[in-house]
């Protein structure tokens, strides 16, 4: 029996029956995280000692989940996937991992991830390139590259993520799972290593849309150590999950569906928006009105250029508290720049390097007005123009990336930096701090695809209950990844 | 010889009061053991985040209403960013874009008149770590990392080293007025930095300017303007000061100069921007103003009062007024009822030299306004002597024990039967002198007066004895 494809509900029971123990399932959940780690290499470390939990009422009681490697873990050595962090044991848990704690949660790992969460390929962790169970010559997508594949596989029912542009949201659709980040505040940042604070939401990486609510409504809530959380005492994302919602109006975007915007549009492309459409008359059929808006395609345009401007500044300053002094390797060298510069020269990565040249040019003081002010004013237009959607909608449903998956062998060496809207435009979703979730909409040559959906802040509720219905339209819930050959 | 005049602008530093630091849960207390009021925010540990002290931006708010700011109507903090072995998170969390007050003044007394000093700035900040240097290695206390800090920035319109000291030392005044920061120099509580050039009779910039940081004490302020002062002029009246450039200097403790610093720190760009992770606090006018009733009489009122009210000098009110306790310990005084001439005179006279004697504060000094009291009681209803009262005084800070217990010691004998007895008996002793004072030997009279002390061990009343003395020698 492979319990670890159940959903938490299921397990739930089965431990409170007393058909199967907490033990049962570390065990199990542990074999499965060194077969994965073979084939796809998803995990910075195992956790080979990890403690079964008494079951109380709470659904994680018991059970096995993972870690992304960018939260701070008391006594486990969290590095955020990078060399800078090599050896760093932190000394307190992030507040997530309390909560799941006290909800005697067991994490059996820590999944591996892009560098400090910058980049969407699942190739720059400090163990080396992360591959998608689903086929092993193509990438996650990332950051949360090791969470997607480990629940895609089977490894447990969740995984916590993390994400900055769309690093839960794209490997989930990737990955063939479903993929949630709440509100910005909803969850406590605290003990998350940081990438762009302003953009940076914690969430979790799922099997179905009913365990991400079950997750999130454990570990969501005011935290004094994270300024931006605020009270989501109210909110129980599980209460509203089955309510009618033939009267909600949903919208997609014109200039990002249309396969007339792109020329020359690949065979994949043309499969993944005809399905994406075909589910959107899936949906409609149901009752539910769905309209085609348009909006600024020169905004739409410039979503990129933004994310990597915002992203790069904040992750510049963010990052510089990592010298080797305190924490971390310490550098060589004869005074203490050099020791300095000596330890992030051989920690980081060519990428975040690249990354860190951007950020600190573009606040450089002669730079700022023209880049990182603008940025600024642009994320802002962009916002206001998905909270004026919001005013006519409740959701905006819009495919996940140009396709499936993409091969490792083309994008061994870069950024993702195609320039098509379909692949940045989860990234609106934390200009705006939105709520948004993919989940698999269907398949193209045997790989999962998805679809995401994005409300307005604080309607999580709400998003969850729509997604829940469209999940339940399709075959797709559950699904472990069936390796192709 | 061309006038110049001098031009100062100064940057002063304060560490402000509070249970915990102003990001973090860890204690704000000075300690001696290094690295024992710390948390994973002050170190920088990867994943903490900063969270505002409410009390740090009440003071701050406070400070700024009392230095006439415009008050910014929300707080919001920028990251100055930079690499410092005292700085873990590679920036300091301070306020740029919108400090909490801007274009505020502030009037100083100097010589018994007052001056303007306009301030451009005052923001709320975190401090630094603070580092030791060593031969051979560098420690690092973090105690001080995260340390509440307001800074202070002054236009450049102070025009002497005396101005300077006045300003600060009257700023240390309200900081411990209002209980906002003990204002500490030993303890470093206060730092500087200190603008200085030069302009023209026209008003021009004729020297450059030169930053001093971090100078650590009002002494070293007034003689880092003195020295630079000097050397500007000498520099100018040489050759227009061609050797002078923009500069960051540190002033030199031991050879009282000021010493360029090799590299330029004007050159670093800190690339200022808004912290994300602290939403902007609004600022309402509800909250200014319930801040505002909370402020105390300020130490240039309180010297008006006392000058006003209290019939003291000018000096005595501005003796009085340099320090918060000292001037609470007289108000206690007068609050008991003792003359406010008579307690100004004790306390700027007797009590602040036995301080400066002893180098403790007068919180910490045994004689509190009550037992002063009783000494200076006893001196009114003639019960002592002035003198008698300075050696009890002295007798009951030495033994720690109430002036009473020595009062009775010395109570004067001022009943006049009782002297007129013992005079009578004294001058029946003394035949012989009283016939040789008769006979004009007057001088003989202090002979007499002495026999008295003598047979009272003191304790008689010098004028009722002189007035039976005089009557029953010439009887």
């Amino acid at each position: 029996m492979n319990y670890m494809d159940l959903s938490i509900e299921e397990l739930h029971d089965l431990l409170k029956n007393n058909k199967v123990t907490s033990k049962d399932l570390i065990k199990e959940s542990l074999i499965k995280s060194h077969e994965l780690q073979d084939k796809c290499n998803a995990f910075a470390l195992i956790l080979d000692d990890a403690k079964e939990t008494p079951i109380t009422d709470n659904y994680l009681s018991g059970i096995p989940y993972g870690i992304k490697d960018n939260y701070s873990t008391k006594d486990i050595e969290s590095t955020g996937s990078s060399n800078t962090l090599k050896g760093y044991v932190p000394f307190f848990d992030a507040t997530v991992i309390e909560k799941l704690n006290d909800a005697g949660a067991v994490a059996t790992n820590k999944t591996a991830m892009d560098e400090f969460g910058m980049g969407g390929t699942g190739t720059t962790a400090n163990t080396g390139i992360i591959r998608n169970p689903w086929d092993l010559k193509r990438m996650c997508a990332g950051s949360s590259s090791g969470s997607a594949a480990a629940v895609a596989y089977g490894v447990y029912p969740y995984a916590l993520g993390s994400d900055t542009g769309d690093s839960i949201r794209k490997p989930a659709a990737y990955c063939g799972i479903v993929g949630y980040k709440p509100t910005y505040g909803m969850i406590s940042r605290y003990g998350l290593f940081p990438f762009a604070s302003s953009l940076d939401h914690c969430g979790v990486l799922t099997r179905n849309v009913r365990d991400a609510a079950i997750v999130v409504n454990n570990i969501k809530g005011l935290d004094n150590k994270d300024m931006t959380t605020w009270d989501s005492s109210k909110i129980d994302l599980l209460s509203h999950i089955n309510d009618d919602i033939t009267n909600k109006k949903l919208c997609y975007i014109k200039e990002i569906v249309d396969i007339n915007n792109y020329s020359n549009p690949s065979k994949e492309l043309k499969s993944h928006l005809k399905n994406f459409m075909d589910k959107i008359e899936l949906i409609k059929s149901k009752g539910i009105t769905i309209d085609e808006v348009s909006v600024d395609k020169q905004l739409l345009d410039a979503v990129a250029s933004v994310y990597v401007i915002i992203s790069c500044a904040e992750a510049t300053s963010n990052m510089s508290n990592l010298t080797g002094i305190i924490y971390g390797p310490r550098g060589e060298g004869s005074n203490i720049y050099e020791m300095m510069k000596d330890h992030r020269t051989k920690g980081f990565s060519p990428l975040i390097k690249r990354r860190f040249v951007i950020g600190s040019y573009v606040l450089q003081r002669e730079n700022q007005e023209r880049y990182f002010n603008n940025a600024k004013r642009v994320r802002r237009l962009i916002v206001n123009i998905w909270k004026d959607l919001f005013k006519k909608y409740d959701a905006v449903i819009l495919p996940v990336g140009s396709g499936p998956a993409k091969y490792l062998d083309d994008s061994l060496n870069t950024l993702n930096e195609s320039s098509t809207i379909l692949e940045e435009h989860l990234q609106i979703g934390n200009f705006g701090g939105f709520p948004s979730i993919t989940i698999p909409d269907g398949f193209i040559d045997d790989l999962p695809v998805g679809l995401n959906i994005t409300s307005n802040t604080y309607e999580d509720e709400k998003l969850i209950n729509i997604a829940n219905y469209i999940e339940n339209l399709m075959p797709y819930k559950n699904q472990i990844a069936k390796e192709k050959k | 010889m061309e006038e110049l005049k001098l031009v100062i602008g100064l940057e002063m530093h304060c560490e402000l009061k509070s249970n915990s630091k102003v990001f973090s849960p860890a204690k704000n207390s000075y300690s001696d053991i290094a690295n024992t009021n710390v948390s994973p925010v002050d170190m920088a540990f990867p994943g903490t985040l900063p969270v505002l002290n409410k009390k740090c931006v009440y003071n701050a708010i406070k400070m700024a209403s009392i230095l006439n700011c415009t008050i910014a109507d929300e707080m919001l903090f920028d990251r100055k960013n930079y690499y410092y072995p005292d700085l873990p998170k590679g920036y300091q969390i301070t306020q740029c874009t919108k400090p909490v007050g801007i274009n505020g003044y502030i009037d100083i007394p100097l010589n018994d008149t007052t001056f303007r000093v306009e301030i451009s700035d005052i923001h709320l900040e975190e401090d630094s770590a603070s580092l030791d240097h060593f031969s051979n290695m560098s420690t690092i206390d973090y105690n001080r990392a995260g340390v509440p800090l307001l800074e202070c920035v002054t236009t450049p319109c102070l025009h002497s080293a005396e101005e300077a000291v006045a300003f600060l030392e009257y700023m240390r005044n309200i900081y411990q007025y209002t209980g906002i920061s003990d204002a500490d120099t030993k303890k470093g509580q206060i730092r500087c930095d200190v603008n200085v050039n030069l302009k023209n009779i026209e008003g021009k910039y004729v020297t450059p300017r030169v930053e001093m940081k971090n100078v650590n004490s009002f002494s070293n302020v007034y003689n880092a303007i003195k020295y630079e002062e000097e050397r500007q002029k000498k520099a100018y009246l040489k050759d227009g000061g061609k050797e002078l450039i923009q500069e960051t200097r540190r002033y030199d403790e031991d050879t009282n100069t000021t010493i360029g610093m090799r590299h330029k720190e004007d050159a670093i760009d800190y690339k200022y921007f808004i912290e994300p992770n602290i939403p902007p606090y609004p600022i309402t006018k509800e909250l200014i103003n319930s801040l505002k009733e909370e402020i105390p009489v300020l130490p240039l009122e309180r010297k008006s009062d006392y000058i006003n009210n209290y019939n003291l000098s000018s000096y005595d009110a501005e003796v009085l007024i340099k320090n918060k306790d000292v001037s609470d310990y007289f108000n206690e005084c007068i609050n008991l009822g003792i003359d406010s001439k008579l307690a100004a005179n004790w306390v700027t006279v007797n009590i602040l030299s036995e301080l400066n004697k002893s180098n403790i504060s007068i919180k910490e000094f045994y004689i509190t306004p009550k037992l002063l009291k009783i000494i200076i009681d006893n001196i009114v209803n003639n019960t002592i002597s002035s003198k008698q009262a300075k050696e009890i005084f002295n007798k009951s800070l030495l033994e720690k024990k109430s002036p009473l217990e020595f009062i009775n010691n010395y109570k004067q004998i001022s009943n006049k039967e009782e002297l007129t007895n013992i005079i009578k008996n004294i001058i029946s002793n003394n035949r012989e002198q009283k016939e040789l004072y008769l006979n004009g030997r007057s001088n003989l009279f202090d002979y007499f007066v002495g026999q008295v002390m003598k047979e009272t061990k003191g304790k008689a009343n010098p004028t009722i004895t002189k007035e039976i003395l005089l009557e029953e020698l010439n009887k």
